[in-house]
């Protein structure tokens, strides 16, 4: 009933969707979670071209690849810094 | 019949509001939340989808092969773009919030006063 | 409330909102099962009543373009919240004192050749985005990118033209305004609000469209600009040396 119509290629690539979700979700670091995101954008990167949508697979490669890294690792960047200023504080 | 892309959306859905649920790392929240709202795009997408169909894209096709829906694939496309924006502003917060009472943990800034 | 009091909530929680999604997915349509009306008359029309051959950029641009004008907002909305909060002006002088470079000779020459292609890949996706798959918003995070890579394999100072707030504050307001200019022109012609102006092209050509590719470019440079913006911003004070005075603040 679940797959009856479904091509073993969307399959796969809902198998690995659903896969790499929960995987991002147990990764407690925030620097180690940036990396598997990007993984798991290229998952729902090949979701969206076997569900023939070419221009919503473009959008997630570039964000997922680019945009997502950036804003999250400037973040990390500087709660780190904001953590050395109060450790400089301290002392 | 077949239910399985809904499944997934339902349950990407469940373990991104799990995540963020007990997260302790503000920045892992935020994550978690780009990974809840991944869940719609997949949601969307599978809606639109039509049997033998390909993409919405008619250059060197001739109109009338059947194609999927363009209109489901508009509104994800824009969204994604935008939820980067949206991340950034929830990220900066959470900074402004640890510079100003030390830690980067949720469940510990209830505790902030003044 | 504490965090086990939500801890232990949130087990029934889960279980109430997978058993509503379980109902709601029940009544769905079967996978492939399409049977709404739009995306059938909109594949029939579009390409041959606007002249564009990617529909789905036709959709968002012309038959959506309102909704396209309210998600460029959402994302100027949100870049001004993010300088709001961490923009901080006493910092920005002392900034470029430290500049680093990156020690890896290999890095830095596969990166640069990253720079220039992919603003190439990112331009080029901008500018036919309404014929092949593409477009304004996919392109402009691309060509974002590719600059930052600058940050990345050069120094500071390299990277600090595109910095500069007095140069990005205006760009992105031209990007979010260009749009709505382009749909009060139409309004002061007579017409309802973002109807097309401009004469349609043969489609398949760059010039082709109507007033889609005006727009197209207006909200590339949004987004182009936004991101940035918000890398600019988020980095401003992590190059800035801890001196006493500001460690203090």
């Amino acid at each position: 009933m679940l797959l009856a119509t479904l091509v073993p290629l969307q399959a796969v690539a809902f198998g690995l969707v659903a896969l790499g979700a929960p995987l991002v979700v147990l990764t407690r670091d925030p620097l180690r979670q940036a990396l598997v995101n990007g993984i798991y954008g290229v998952s729902l990167v090949c979701l969206f071209v076997v569900l023939e949508a070419p221009d919503p697979a473009l959008s997630m490669l570039a964000v997922s690849g680019i945009g997502y890294p950036l804003v999250i690792l400037a973040a990390v960047a500087r709660s780190r810094s904001h953590e050395r200023t109060k450790d400089d504080e301290k002392r | 019949m077949s239910y399985l892309p809904y499944a997934v959306a339902a349950w990407i859905c469940l373990v991104g509001i799990a995540g963020i649920a007990t997260s302790r790392n503000l920045i892992h929240l935020a994550i978690c939340l780009t990974v809840t709202q991944s869940s719609s795009y997949v949601l969307l997408l599978s809606v639109g989808y039509v049997k033998h169909g390909k993409a919405p894209i008619f250059l060197g096709t001739k109109l009338g092969t059947p194609a999927v829906d363009p209109v489901v694939q508009a509104l994800t496309l824009t969204d994604i773009v935008v939820s980067v924006a949206v991340i950034a502003l929830i990220l900066a917060l959470a900074l402004d919030a640890h510079r100003l009472s030390g830690t980067i943990d949720p469940d510990d800034l209830a505790d902030i006063s003044g | 409330m504490s965090r086990r009091v939500r801890l232990l909530l949130l087990g029934p929680a889960l279980l109430g909102l997978g058993a509503l999604l379980a109902w709601a997915i029940a009544g769905l349509p079967a996978f492939g099962d399409y049977r709404g009306p739009y995306g059938f008359v909109l594949n029939r029309i579009v390409a041959p009543l606007r002249h564009t051959t990617n529909v789905v950029m036709g959709t968002t641009f012309d038959v959506r373009g309102i909704d396209t004008m309210g998600e460029e907002f959402i994302l100027y909305a949100a870049v001004v919240g993010v300088t709001l909060l961490l923009r901080d002006e006493t910092r920005s002088r002392q900034a470029e004192r430290r500049t680093r470079r990156f020690g890896n000779d290999t890095v830095r020459l596969v990166g640069v050749g990253m720079v220039g292609g992919g603003l190439l890949i990112g331009l080029w996706l901008m500018a036919f985005g309404y014929i092949t798959p593409g477009g304004g918003f996919q392109g402009g995070v691309i060509a974002a990118g590719a600059i930052v890579l600058l940050y990345l394999v050069g120094s500071h100072r390299d990277y600090r033209p595109f910095r500069d707030e007095r140069f990005l504050d205006p760009l992105e307001g031209i990007g979010a305004g260009g749009y709505v200019v382009v749909g009060l022109a139409a309004l002061a012609s007579g017409a309802a609000f973002l109807t097309n102006l401009f004469g349609l092209g043969t489609p398949g050509m760059l010039r082709s469209g109507g007033s889609i590719p005006v727009l197209n470019w207006a909200s590339a440079i949004a987004v182009t600009v936004a991101m940035l913006l918000l890398f600019a911003e988020f980095l401003e004070t992590y190059v800035v040396p801890l001196e006493p005075e500001d460690a203090a603040s």
